[in-house]
């Protein structure tokens, strides 16, 4: 099984395209692999005889690098000994190339998202969100790189071409500062856009935009010109992509006065907040995170729920120490209190911000209150970030709650590396949320 | 005689009516240029004189529905979308009175009401806000032209092309007008780009455009209607490039190094705007010297009570500070 993206740990063989015995020649397509992000057609490299099919088509979570047939160079090979086709194929590899499919039908079949035991994955979510508040609401349109026929360069779009036709969801060119301000521009005369950002990354180029046009606009105009815009998209590190395509953007637009930054973890925060941002007459920067997608959380079903905006959300009660996070951060500390919990019996309090402009003080005071000890998870760097302006905000307000200094656990301050275990070092882990948790327990 | 709160629009028929206009715009430039310099108005403040025929035959070729847009030059773009100077002036002034409460200044008004949509100080930004605006009337499907006002200066800017593209890709109701004054700031047209053609440039998009004389009011109105017919048929964008001259420096502390007093001063005598539009009403019979001066009187007193308001305005309240941040939910 082929990995086809960074984030791909495992997929579905939709089907195979040649049947055991076919002699098969180099650029044949020989079966759709159905990846977390798009449907793929893999064409063999190497030419020989299909001896045997392992993993039949339609079998879905066949984990990355697992055998799924074998190949022989020629028929007298195929009784004896068999020449095992090479598996851990990526695109680099010569063996396999693959490409995305071009076939218009691949999505034609594409249903509502199964909702196994009221279970849905962000990138669901956040369709839902969008496709809810279209529905609604005329005004509300969606523009970005391959966000129509390609159906999303991460699938968050998926489907919503063919439910809305390709007035209201658009593919603009590779141009993030026109579009962007293009948006700007259509809110200015009542319109709602949904701006995506391929990823965040990209949206350096829009930024002028986004807060010089968008931000600024109704102050400079008395109260009398409104943006209401969203501007979505994944935020902060992927997977093996190395220092510009692997930024966090959080600290940089909460700088801003005039927009509402939201960075939601759980898929119902991110359905509900992401609701509440179309809805919202501001304009709104949407953190999404890559890694986060194919997460799959718990949701209400059939039921409309708009998460209000500037509220964070306790996700575990405890008496000990408050770890405070956002976004993919919120699931290394999750993971950190239940360690601390089960092996040195502190009991940690987990706050999601989910909203970092503006910010929750209230809930992180409180918790401080109860807690004494605070430490903040960010992925992003420490200079100047969410994790610095909570510390701040609780020397300022917080001071005599305080038993300890507050500990930021966060990215290093480096360009993202490339190299695996560069990548994980540069990145905040349970691990150091621990240790911080232990040192402001001082134990 | 003219409604200076309905500004201008293509139901301006009377030819006076735009000389009014030219004249209003010069007189408020004047005074705001000697209001800055004796400390009412401070920061940038970008005079339009020189300029005025292009706004001024440019509005009077869309109606009233149509959307306006512009940069920081923009004080006769509100003028004649029908913004009281008095509001205006007092916007300059940085007073509680002023069209923008006195949060945004010179370079950032605007007159939704009257779909004029700013006022904005970025280089350039006009073009991409303009291109969103008639994007958002297609897709309103309300037949509605948006004039984008830029200047030579931001020609050069990435994002105008990045406009033109996508204008031109989805054939967006956009007109795009280069105020092309020869000088981004103090660097002549010449000094910046190799194509001096600038409504050229719109062909390698496919975009039509044509160049006009900016100092004719007549010749700008005559080029924007054919422009508003190209757009309104449903064939997309086009591009004016009006050839005009400010006289002002770029802003108000510009020492003007970069151009001779003799280039000034020839094109303030051989080809004004308004000396030559007034000649031709006289020439042609359209109006007298002593209507011309009874017009420039009523000017002179709305100017100077514009300046008198602006002046006895109160500043903004201090909580002022902190509202229209944010919309409250």
């Amino acid at each position: 099984m082929p990995a086809l993206s960074p984030t791909m740990e495992e997929g579905t063989l939709s089907k195979w395209l040649v049947s055991e015995g076919d002699n098969i020649k180099a650029g044949d397509i020989i079966a759709e692999i159905e990846t977390d992000k798009a449907t793929m057609e893999i064409e063999a490299v190497d030419e020989g005889i299909l001896s045997k099919i392992l993993v039949p088509g339609g079998s879905q979570n066949v984990s990355v690098n697992s055998v799924i047939a074998h190949l022989t160079n020629n028929i007298e090979d195929s009784n004896n000994q068999t020449q095992e086709k090479k598996n851990n194929i990526s695109p680099e590899d010569n063996n396999v190339t693959y490409k995305p499919s071009q076939n218009e039908n691949d999505f034609a079949n594409y249903s509502e998202p199964q909702k196994t035991e009221n279970f849905i994955s962000v990138r669901e979510a956040l369709r839902d969100a969008i496709a809810e508040e279209m529905r609604k609401d005329d005004r509300v349109f969606l523009m970005g790189e391959e966000v129509a026929e390609y159906q999303g360069a991460y699938k968050v779009s998926q489907g919503l071409l063919d439910e809305f036709g390709s007035k209201r969801v658009i593919d603009t060119p590779i141009t993030e500062h026109g579009f962007a301000g293009i948006g700007v521009g259509a809110a200015f005369r009542g319109l709602k856009p949904i701006v995506e950002f391929m990823t965040f990354n990209f949206a350096m180029q829009a930024i002028d935009h986004i807060v010089n046009s968008a931000a600024k606009t109704l102050y400079m105009s008395g109260g009398s010109v409104s943006v209401p815009i969203v501007f979505r998209g994944p935020n902060g590190a992927a997977s093996r992509v190395a220092a510009q395509h692997s930024q966090n953007y959080a600290s940089w637009y909460s700088q801003i006065p005039g927009l509402k930054v939201v960075a939601p973890y759980s898929a119902s925060d991110a359905k509900g907040l992401l609701k509440s941002s179309i809805l919202d007459p501001n304009p709104i920067v949407f953190l999404e995170n890559e890694l986060l997608y194919g997460e799959k959380f718990s949701i209400q079903e059939d039921k409309e729920t708009y998460i209000p905006i500037g509220k964070a959300k306790k996700i575990v009660e405890g008496n000990d120490v408050t770890i405070i996070a956002y976004s993919i951060s919120v699931k290394f500390a999750i993971e950190a209190a239940d360690y601390l919990l089960q092996n040195h019996g502190v009991n940690c309090e987990v706050i999601d911000l989910r909203t970092l402009s503006p910010l929750d003080e209230e809930t992180v005071l409180d918790s401080l209150k109860k807690t004494n000890r605070v430490v903040v998870v960010e992925e992003g760097w420490s200079i100047c970030g969410i994790a610095s302006e909570i510390s701040a905000l609780i020397m300022e307000r917080g001071f005599d709650d305080l038993d300890a200094p507050v500990i930021r656990v966060t990215g290093k301050n480096v360009p993202m590396p490339y190299a695996a275990n560069l990548e994980k070092l540069a990145l905040p882990c349970v691990d150091e949320i621990v240790k911080a948790v232990k040192a402001v327990s001082y134990i | 005689m003219v409604d200076i709160s309905k500004g201008l629009s293509v139901k301006n028929n009377n030819k006076l009516d735009y000389y009014y206009f030219m004249q209003l715009i010069r007189r408020f430039e004047e005074k705001a240029g000697q209001m800055y310099g004796m400390g009412l108005i401070g920061g940038f403040c970008h005079l339009y004189i020189g300029q005025e025929a292009v706004v001024v035959g440019a509005q009077s070729a869309i109606s009233q529905d149509d959307a306006v847009i512009t940069l920081y030059r923009d004080h006769g773009h509100m003028l004649v979308a029908g913004v009281h100077p008095k509001y205006v002036m007092a916007e300059l002034a940085g007073k509680a009175s002023g069209c923008s409460k006195g949060k945004g200044g010179s370079m950032h008004m605007f007159a939704k009401d009257k779909n004029f949509y700013g006022g904005h100080g970025i280089v350039g930004a006009s073009t991409t806000l303009g291109t969103g605006i008639a994007f958002a009337n297609k897709y309103l499907s309300n037949d509605q032209v948006t004039l984008a006002y830029f200047g030579d200066g931001s020609a050069n800017q990435g994002q105008v092309h990045e406009s033109y593209n996508m204008a031109a890709l989805w054939s967006l109701p956009v007109i795009y007008i280069i105020e092309n004054n020869q000088y981004a700031m103090g660097t002549s047209v010449s000094r910046s780009t190799k194509q001096k053609q600038l409504f050229k440039r719109g062909e390698a998009f496919g975009i039509p455009g044509s160049k006009v004389d900016g100092m004719s009011v007549l010749d700008v109105k005559k080029a924007i209607q054919k422009a508003v017919k190209h757009v309104k048929s449903g064939k997309g964008p086009y591009i004016i490039e009006a050839m005009t001259y400010r006289y002002r420096g770029h802003s108000m502390s510009d020492p003007a190094k970069y151009r001779s007093r003799e280039e000034v001063k020839k094109i303030r005598s051989d080809s004004d705007p308004i000396q030559s539009f007034s000649d031709y009403l006289i020439d042609n019979k359209l109006t007298s010297e002593g209507e011309l001066k009874d017009i420039d009187k009523e000017i002179k007193k709305i100017i100077a009570d514009a300046a008198l308001f602006a002046e006895e305005s109160s500043e903004p309240e201090s909580e002022e500070l902190y509202k229209d941040i944010l919309i409250e939910v």
